[in-house]
């Protein structure tokens, strides 16, 4: 059976520098027009079944978001292919995409600008059924879904005729999950969806998710940068450093036995209530590289405390380490040189 | 829906806005004359059968010589000043009017694509824009007009002409920033194609700057319309507006004639007042960052 | 008082402040009767959720309330001086000087038009008599000690030209400059990456116990509280709802918001399949519920919540407003 969803080197860049006259440069007695280029994703692949949650994890700037809206086509890829359902839809334009639209679906991590202010709710719900729909006749069937639909999420439906500001901040997040369910999709990618939101809320918001989960099947590309709660809810969690996947391993695994030094300092970077566990201090020297300037060989060596010779040179590729673990990290070919 | 328009706090502030009543009075006042001047004027200033030249250059009526029949004097064709001024008010309202609303529609146009699809599209509007701005509107009318003719259209076309840029800009603004926010993705992964995203989701969020840049752009049109029609290449002598009433009574205005220019000079300088006493009391409420 | 201490040994003493917003649609009372102190050397941790009112405190102790809001009542005990009826000029004098203040966004205290040596220079020329060689080697002990490196070459770099990080590094070391016996954090590292974070987290402690000035650390984070502060105080809608030792009120809460609050964050080491969570959401502060402002999402709540407001009680160095207080071991 073919998987929900199939990425393979998965590549995006970005240019910068503006306007033509911002990039205008006078080089070598010739008028030139150099654009910069931003690597955000270097040949992501990863596989979700079926009903699986995948999550992905990394600071700022780590691409994780890139290759959300990558994957939801609100960004066309500069390489690689991504399938759904085994449809390659790297290269689909508007037309073709619609079906898939069906199939996929997103939510969105602000509450307030991820809802149009000038809609109304049952509108904003109803938005992507509607344009899976043709005639008149569905119409009826459309607002009797919407209304379903926001009872589900936990809505007043008598609010449907409101607009967004009426609602609070993790109401306005059950508006974007009914919006995206309303196609009754496979997958739904999910962007930092409880991350604006207060821990109380949170909790509500990941509950309604991991019931939705069950109820409909889903499975969900789970992007964050809260380890906590990627532990709640993701069955498999992928971790994210300057646009690379570094490690990928079953939830318990990758917190039980981290390999990669980046996972490592992660975990015990991330502040808990908790103060027994016994943790072990990976700290971290300095900051994130420019991706306008990847560094040579692995991308985590600038700030790697474990980093030696090869790392420089050869950039390390994911390897299978068992137990369903990947770690792209010249560690696993040389365990001596790691501190134990 | 009065109920809670009343209550609100952009009546309440309203309220205790002088120079807000003062300008809405004004305009008020201006609207009545454009829907019902003509009822106020026995005389029609354009039907010839009407007009008597033994009526010529009659003072208001206050001075000595007056005529009740002419509240504010006659100009050198026994036309009642009062009776020009009430139609030619109409002429300048309705030019400042349409050409905002021309504007209005080909630079929002403009900004959205602009906004929208960025890149070379965009570089070549907004250097257009650029290019516009670098000349005195008057100058660029002018020009228009003389290569034209005059014409209540060619004037349409003129300020239009003038007027779009601002607009563009405005919008393109704004645009740049909605298409940046998630419901702008969100209507992507909907399935939207562009146009529907622009026409749904981007147009509504950029128009609340426009009311402001609108109102206050009315006043500047009727301003140049009347510089134009003042230097002779702006309405046709068969629809005279306010600023062709001025040019013909500035003619006479140093043989001691003075009603004749000064009234309307007046009317036109009320006018603009008022709307930009409104448009400010607009940009302060509307405009979310002074909040 | 708060921890069964007088007023004179506190560093800082809050009593009863109440700060209100005076809007259109309504008063907000976003603080309404807030009571602590803090020992000189403490570091308290004030947390609730957005809505609580905390960062309306710490902006309340500076005495930058600006209008619709005012200072309704209470005091502010600093050094046993009243904040609140000091007056702005004698304000001017306290901030910076002894009380110095760090915010979630690096760019709002520093100036994007003049260099970082400049900003420091001039805390130093407003607040020490140092003469001007001086005060350059001090600005650059201080960017050194908050780690940036070729300090004295950073001097002449603008904010734009730190990382977000880095920045908050100096906004950091202009707080410790002029030796301030208190220091104001308003979500310090929120905006900041986790191992960022804990990097900041790091050298905060370590500035303030080296200095031996006290903080008031405002987060809605507890995970960063627990791990900073030794006191901390829960706000819920304006009002203080739990104070006490950290580690005593993480482990034994005896406010149900306190339990929900940790309750809801997912804890990786004992995972549950749902969490457990608070049902509802803050009302709006302008209606406030009569009675008990959290009964209606309170899983203990009775007909008693809904008449009479649960004064602050004191039990030794706890506190907690609440008729029905969870007991010891009890789950809800």
């Amino acid at each position: 059976m073919t998987a929900m969803l199939q990425v393979d080197d998965l590549r995006q860049e970005f240019r910068i520098g503006g306007s033509m006259l911002d990039r205008m440069r006078f080089t070598d007695g010739r008028l030139r027009f150099p654009d910069r280029r931003v690597q955000a994703v270097n040949g992501v692949s990863f596989a979700i079944e079926r009903g699986e949650v995948l999550a992905l994890v990394g600071e700022s700037g780590c691409g994780k978001s890139t290759v959300a809206k990558t994957i939801a086509r609100i960004y066309r890829p500069s390489g690689g292919s991504i399938r759904i359902d085994g449809e390659d839809i790297s290269r689909h334009g508007v037309r073709e995409m619609l079906p898939v639209r069906a199939k996929m679906q997103m939510i969105f991590q602000d509450p307030f600008a991820s809802l149009n202010p000038r809609q109304r709710v049952r509108d904003i719900v109803a938005e992507p059924l509607l344009e899976q729909t043709k005639g008149r006749a569905a119409r009826r069937e459309v607002a009797d879904k919407t209304l379903a639909l926001l009872a589900r999420v936990g809505l007043n439906t008598e609010h449907a005729g409101r607009y967004p500001h009426q609602f609070s901040g993790g109401q306005r997040q059950r508006i974007g999950i009914a919006r995206a369910l309303s196609v009754n999709p496979g997958l739904i990618i999910a962007d930092e969806p409880v991350s604006a939101l207060d821990v109380s809320i949170q909790a509500q918001i990941l509950n309604l998710m991991m019931d939705l989960r069950d109820e409909f099947g889903l499975a969900y590309l789970f992007i964050s940068h809260d380890l906590a709660v990627v532990h709640h809810i993701a069955d498999r969690i992928g971790v994210m450093y300057l646009g690379f996947l570094v490690e990928t391993a079953p939830r318990d695994r990758l917190f039980s036995a981290p390999r990669h030094p980046y996972t490592r300092a992660l975990l015990s970077a991330a502040p808990s209530i908790e103060k027994t566990r016994p943790r072990e201090e990976i700290e971290l020297s300095g900051e994130v590289p420019s991706a306008l300037d990847l560094p040579s060989g692995c991308c985590f060596r600038t700030r790697c405390p474990l980093a030696f010779e090869r790392c420089k040179v050869e950039r390390p590729t994911l390897r299978d380490t068992g137990g369903g673990q990947q770690v792209a990290c010249h560690l696993v070919d040389e365990p001596e040189r790691d501190i134990q | 829906m009065s109920a809670t328009f009343l209550s609100s706090e952009f009546f309440h502030n309203y309220k205790r806005n002088l120079s807000a009543i003062a300008g809405s009075a004004i305009l008020l006042a201006f609207t009545v004359i454009v829907l019902a001047g003509p009822l106020f004027v026995a005389q029609n200033p354009y039907d010839v059968a009407q007009l008597d030249l033994l009526d010529s250059y009659k003072p208001p009526v206050w001075l000595e010589g007056g005529d009740a029949r002419f509240l504010l004097g006659t100009d050198g064709q026994g036309r009642g000043v009062l009776a020009g001024i009430l139609y030619g008010t109409r002429v300048s309202v309705m030019i400042g009017v349409s050409a905002m609303v021309m504007s209005c529609l080909v630079g929002t146009t403009l900004g959205l694509l602009a906004g929208f699809y960025g890149g070379r599209l965009d570089a070549a509007i907004m250097r257009i824009a650029d290019i516009q701005l670098s000349f005195p509107s008057m100058l660029i009318a002018l020009f228009l007009m003389s290569a034209f003719g005059t014409g209540i259209d060619k004037v349409l076309i003129a300020l239009t002409a003038v007027g779009w840029v601002v607009y563009a800009r405005t919008v393109r603004g704004s645009t740049l920033s909605e298409v940046q926010k998630e419901y702008v993705q969100a209507a992507r992964v909907a399935g939207l194609r562009d146009g529907k995203i622009i026409r749904r989701h981007v147009l509504p969020n950029v128009l609340t700057p426009l009311i402001v840049v609108a109102t206050v752009q009315v006043g500047s049109f009727i301003l140049i319309e009347a510089s134009l029609s003042f230097l002779g290449v702006g309405v046709p002598i068969t629809e005279p507006s306010l600023g062709l009433l001025i040019k013909n009574g500035f003619d006479v205005l140093f043989s001691g004639l003075w009603w004749t220019s000064v009234f309307p000079g007046l009317f036109i300088m009320a006018l603009v007042f008022g709307i930009n006493l409104f448009g400010d009391f607009l940009r302060d409420e509307l405009n979310p960052r002074l909040k | 008082m708060a921890n069964d201490m007088t007023v004179a040994d506190a560093l800082l003493s809050v009593e009863d402040l109440r700060t209100w917003f005076h809007t259109f649609s309504g008063t907000v009372k976003a603080v309404n009767g807030v009571s602590f102190s803090l020992k000189p050397g403490e570091i308290m941790g004030l947390v609730g959720e957005s809505g609580g009112g905390k960062s309306v405190v710490g902006f309340s102790i500076l005495g930058l309330i600006d209008p619709p809001g005012r200072i309704e009542g209470g005091r502010i005990l600093f050094n046993g001086e009243d904040l609140v009826t000091a007056g702005e000029p004698r304000l001017r004098q306290i901030r910076g000087r002894d009380i110095a203040m760090v915010f979630q966004d690096p760019m709002t205290s520093l100036n994007p038009l003049r260099t970082v040596g400049e900003q420091m220079d001039e805390m130093l020329r407003l607040h020490t008599e140092l003469d001007a060689r001086a005060r350059r080697e001090r600005c650059i002990r201080m960017l050194e000690d908050v780690g940036i490196s070729r300090a004295a070459e950073r001097l002449a770099s603008y904010p734009h030209q730190f990382s977000g990080g880095m920045r908050q590094r100096v906004v950091i070391a202009i707080a410790m400059l002029a030796e301030p016996k208190l220091v104001i954090a308003d979500e310090p590292t929120t905006a900041l990456d986790v191992t960022i974070q804990a990097q900041i987290l790091k050298l905060m402690r370590h500035q303030i116990r080296e200095h031996g000035a006290s903080m008031v650390l405002v987060t809605h984070d507890l995970a960063v509280v627990s791990e900073m502060a030794d006191h901390i105080t829960v706000l819920y809608c304006g009002k203080v709802v739990e104070r006490g030792p950290t580690d005593d009120v993480i482990r034994r809460p005896a406010h149900p918001y306190t339990r929900g609050l940790i309750d809801s964050i997912p804890n990786p080491e004992h995972r549950t399949a749902r969490l457990s969570q608070i049902p509802g959401a803050v009302p709006d502060i302008r209606k406030l519920p009569k009675g008990c402002t959290f009964r209606e999402r309170c899983p203990r709540a009775a007909a008693i919540c809904a008449q009479s407001e649960p004064a602050l009680t004191l039990a030794g160095e706890r506190a907690f407003a609440c008729h029905f207080p969870l007991q010891e071991g009890e789950i809800r």
